[in-house]
């Protein structure tokens, strides 16, 4: 997130695009549910579903999935219209705004209409409240990113938050939420192929250098694979050897049959975890770890802020913490790494990261930072671009609507779309433990609009079978305008009836990040 | 900045302040039932009444602005009195049995034997110790030895799995209310009745659950200041004042909400938000609050498993990390680092991530580390 959570109550107005976040975090939301109660903000929902916040909603927008790009050029093009871009701040803070404004000229609202089947009168009514507002902040999630143009999405979102001068400042800015207690902190401690920790680039040599003298060990200077190519990879018998560390791709990951059969295929398969998973079954050694109440650390929050975590109680029999697992496996690996615990790993984060550098466990007792936190008496940075932005100036890209891989054609007439729901988590691997939370939802539904439930002769509760060109599945069917007609919604929480099994693998070319928000989808009665 | 006295001593504060917020920020007591800072919620018990220098009634602190030169007492007897009339009140209007089962149970009513005939009644109220009512009628000196349970006939909600709402102990001060409506914005609690100022909360009424709207978020137990809205899982594992309270990070989404852990023997048996801290300001969701049973799940992995023969059998940490040191190496030297790599995890510390990638790079030697970020 450029902004903060509690900024939120101050907001004048809201987009939140592609995020069901009453659902998927459900306590920010409370902050937006108040800023509209209790502030009369206005709200803007854009989501192909009828989703908790559209009741709190001035305008909800509800788009054809994967057309989010022509909506958002659409609000853009009305902005401008309209002269509600801050013209001083594009002069001052931007570049190549011409080029945006070329590309915006032909997103008339009767055109996004057209695509998206959002009303013209509408997107003009949203463009005017976030045009408008005198401080307005956007907020997405998957919704916009799990697309073959997800970061073509995001661009158009930064693009629209720069024409209004809506980043830099209290209350405004592009805001995801992070869909993980620790994806920040993944990202910032460098798991990732391209990056070293504080997105440090590999190709750099002068990087490479500072990290090959600190670890004492030489560096590949190539850019890494992402987890969506390794899995090819091993099918193609590249890669041999996998650790995976408290992660569960053979649920998650889209099309997960062909994931499966990857992990199958490699030599050795190492899986560090704290159940026996779906993917550790796959493992030729299993590693039980501790989890998240059994040792001390820090996660990184969406909002860039780093938070102690403590141990509370022991880790049942011989699991140990992960820190603990990987300092006695690079010991063996010839490595000799010197930790006695999560607080020295943490002196080296702060050593070899500039934007951690200013981050101790004693500050950290008696407060939380948001980085940037640079150096000891640095406060933290609760916004981020705010006299400047990160590469100097704010660079609009021009990027044009383009349509989903699959679209619903002949055999498979209709759009499936994933998600998740507010009682279960991730693959379940925690949640589906829970009592109470598997009460409440303890299988997976499908959502059916009443319209298509009536065509297909499906009532409430009825099994159905979905079936797409990866594979077939049998789930119960929830009949609700949730979904409009054409549209079904699927979470992908549930092995036994697997959303996964049915998605593309199709991927955004830079983030690599697969279309689960549309394929096509047959869905029919059972017998 | 503006100036009053009270209780003999002048203070300053700033306009647009309630007599409550003033004492507060001094560090002059003033007892709260109803009053909920986050809702504004306030104006319904009156049990923090104060004396006002030329006013007649006794006003309550909650309300009432601060203004230039007031001159106000805080605890003089009659304030006491009154006080402890509203005490006396409330805990007769329910069933507030946890000083009878302090004594011994000769000594109990035949409505104290009735009332332990309820359901979830037949230990001591899962409030007591941290009761807010039980500490302020113990403070006012209420009288506690013949106080008899009301016996009327009081709604009981123990239908869903994780909450029960027992009116036997509602004292309606509305907070369940304020924070299902105004804190977490769910409107899952009715409020029949008008602005609070003009209609008191009627008798008989009571703040029932609307569960087509309810979320689950347990915002209202964690409001209620008494034993009338408690959680089912917990109830009767774990006292007030029994094991410790540990903070730490929510473990779900990336909101990375402050919590409670509070541990018994060993296990983490209830789980409460952090008030007053960033980012969340003590709110939960159903995940957060009541997601916590995975930690002493029976399936846990406890030993390290090692595959022979085609099936994973136990194994030592000797063996199984000396076999995954040896097989990583020995394909690095047959096929180079890139033919290995890493998935890291969006569930462990940054310590844990920032060793995973170490490893990956300066072990392995290759740039092949990423987590599901993407997902």
């Amino acid at each position: 997130m450029t902004n903060s959570i509690a900024e939120m109550e101050e907001a004048d107005a809201f987009i939140v695009i592609g995020s069901n976040t009453s659902e998927t975090h459900p306590v920010i939301s409370t902050f937006v549910k108040r800023a509209v109660a209790r502030r009369g903000a206005d709200l803007v929902v854009i989501d192909p579903r009828r989703i908790p916040l559209v009741e709190h909603a001035a305008v909800w927008l509800r788009q054809r999935p994967g057309t989010d790009l022509a909506v958002i050029n659409g609000l853009m093009h009305v902005i401008l219209r309209e002269n509600l871009a801050y013209e001083a701040f594009i002069q001052e803070r931007c570049e190549n705004f011409e080029a945006l404004r070329a590309i915006l000229a032909s997103y008339t609202p009767e055109k996004v209409e057209a695509i998206s089947c959002v009303a013209a009168e509408d997107l003009v009514k949203a463009a005017l409240l976030y045009g408008k507002a005198g401080s307005a902040m956007i907020l997405y999630t998957m919704g916009i990113t799990q697309h073959t143009n997800g970061t073509d999405n995001v661009k158009a979102l930064a693009n629209l938050a720069m024409l209004t001068g809506q980043v830099g400042r209290r209350a405004a800015g592009v805001n995801p939420l992070r869909g993980q207690n620790n994806v920040q902190g993944g990202c910032d401690m460098g798991a990732l192929p391209n990056v070293l920790p504080g997105y440090q680039v590999v190709i750099d040599a002068a990087v490479r250098e500072k990290f090959e003298a600190l670890w004492k060990m030489p560096l590949s200077p190539q850019v890494g694979l992402t987890l969506t190519e390794m899995l090819p990879g091993a099918m193609e018998g590249k890669i041999k050897g996998l650790f995976i560390l408290g992660e569960n791709p053979a649920v998650s990951d889209a099309d997960s049959a062909h994931v499966k059969k990857a992990l199958e295929s490699l030599d050795f398969l190492v899986v560090q975890d704290i159940f026996l998973t779906e993917t550790a079954r796959l493992a030729d050694v299993v590693l039980p770890a501790a989890c998240f109440a059994e040792k001390d650390g820090t996660f990184t929050n969406t909002e860039r802020r780093v938070q102690r975590v403590r141990k509370a109680v022991d880790p049942p029999g011989k699991a140990r913490a992960d820190w603990e697992i990987l300092t006695d496996l690079a010991g063996r690996m010839g490595l000799g790494w010197q930790y006695d615990g999560p607080e020295a790993i943490f002196r080296e984060i702060a050593a070899c990261t500039p934007s951690y550098a200013g981050i101790t466990y004693d500050r950290l007792q008696k407060e939380s930072l948001q980085w940037p936190c640079t150096h000891a008496e640095h406060p933290g940075t609760p916004f981020l671009h705010k006299e400047r932005f990160a590469r100097g100036r704010g660079l609009f890209f021009p990027v044009e609507h383009e349509e989903p891989y699959e679209l619903p054609e002949g055999d498979y007439p209709l759009i499936l779309t994933t998600g998740r729901i507010l009682y279960q988590y991730h693959t379940r691997t925690m949640t589906g433990r829970c009592s109470g939370l598997n009460d409440l939802a303890s299988q997976a539904r499908v959502e059916l609009n009443p319209a298509d439930a009536q065509a297909l002769s499906i009532a409430n509760r009825e099994l159905a079978r979905l079936t797409t060109r990866r594979g077939s599945i049998v789930v119960q069917v929830k009949v609700t305008d949730r979904v409009g007609p054409g549209v079904v919604f699927m979470p992908f929480h549930f092995a036994e009836a697997a959303a996964n099994v049915l998605t593309v693998t199709a991927l955004d070319p830079i983030a690599k990040i697969p279309e689960f928000k549309v394929c096509a989808v047959r869905v029919e009665k059972t017998a | 900045m503006s100036k009053f006295s009270m209780n003999g001593r002048e203070i300053s504060f700033e306009a647009g302040r309630t007599i409550l917020q003033v004492a507060t920020e001094h560090s002059v007591e003033i007892p709260t039932l109803c009053h909920l800072q986050d809702a504004d919620h306030a104006q319904v018990c009156r049990i923090c009444v104060v004396e006002v220098a030329g006013s007649d009634r006794l006003l309550p602190a909650c309300a009432t602005p601060a203004n230039e030169g007031m001159e106000i007492h805080t605890d003089t007897l009659r304030v006491r009195e009154a006080r402890k009339t509203v005490l006396e009140m409330l805990v007769a209007s329910g069933q507030h049995t946890c000083f009878a089962w302090n004594r011994p149970r000769e000594t109990w009513s035949e409505a104290h034997r009735r009332s332990a005939q309820r359901p979830w009644h037949d230990r001591n109220c899962p409030a007591d110790g941290e009761c807010r009512l039980q500490e302020l009628i113990v403070e006012y000196g209420v009288d506690t030895e013949h106080l008899v349970p009301q016996d009327m006939d009081f709604p009981l909600d123990d239908d869903t799995p994780l909450m029960v709402r027992d009116f036997s102990r509602c004292i309606l001060c509305g907070r369940c209310v304020a924070a299902c409506n105004v804190v977490q914005v769910n409107e899952a609690i009715p409020q029949p009745f008008g602005r609070r100022e003009d209609k008191p909360l009627p008798r008989g009424w009571f703040p029932l659950a609307d569960y087509e709207r309810c979320v689950h978020c347990g915002e209202c137990v964690q409001a209620c200041p008494v034993g009338a809205l408690f959680e089912k899982k917990a109830f009767g594992l774990i006292g007030p004042g029994e094991g410790d309270r540990i903070r730490t990070t929510c473990p779900y989404c990336g909101v990375g909400c402050q919590m409670w852990l509070h541990v018994k023997d060993g296990r983490v048996l209830k789980v409460t938000g952090v008030e007053g801290a960033v980012p969340n300001e003590g709110r939960l969701c159903v995940k957060g609050r009541f997601g916590y049973d995975f930690i002493h799940a029976p399936d846990r992995l406890t030993v390290p498993l090692v595959r022979e023969n085609g099936v994973l059998r136990e194994a030592g940490w000797e063996e199984a990390l000396e076999l995954v040191a040896e097989r990583f190496l020995r394909l690095r030297e047959a096929h180079g680092g890139d033919c290995l790599g890493g998935l890291s995890s969006a569930r462990v510390t940054n310590e844990e991530n920032y060793l995973m990638q170490k490893l990956v790079r300066a072990g392995f030697g290759t740039n092949n580390i990423d987590h599901c970020a993407r997902l």
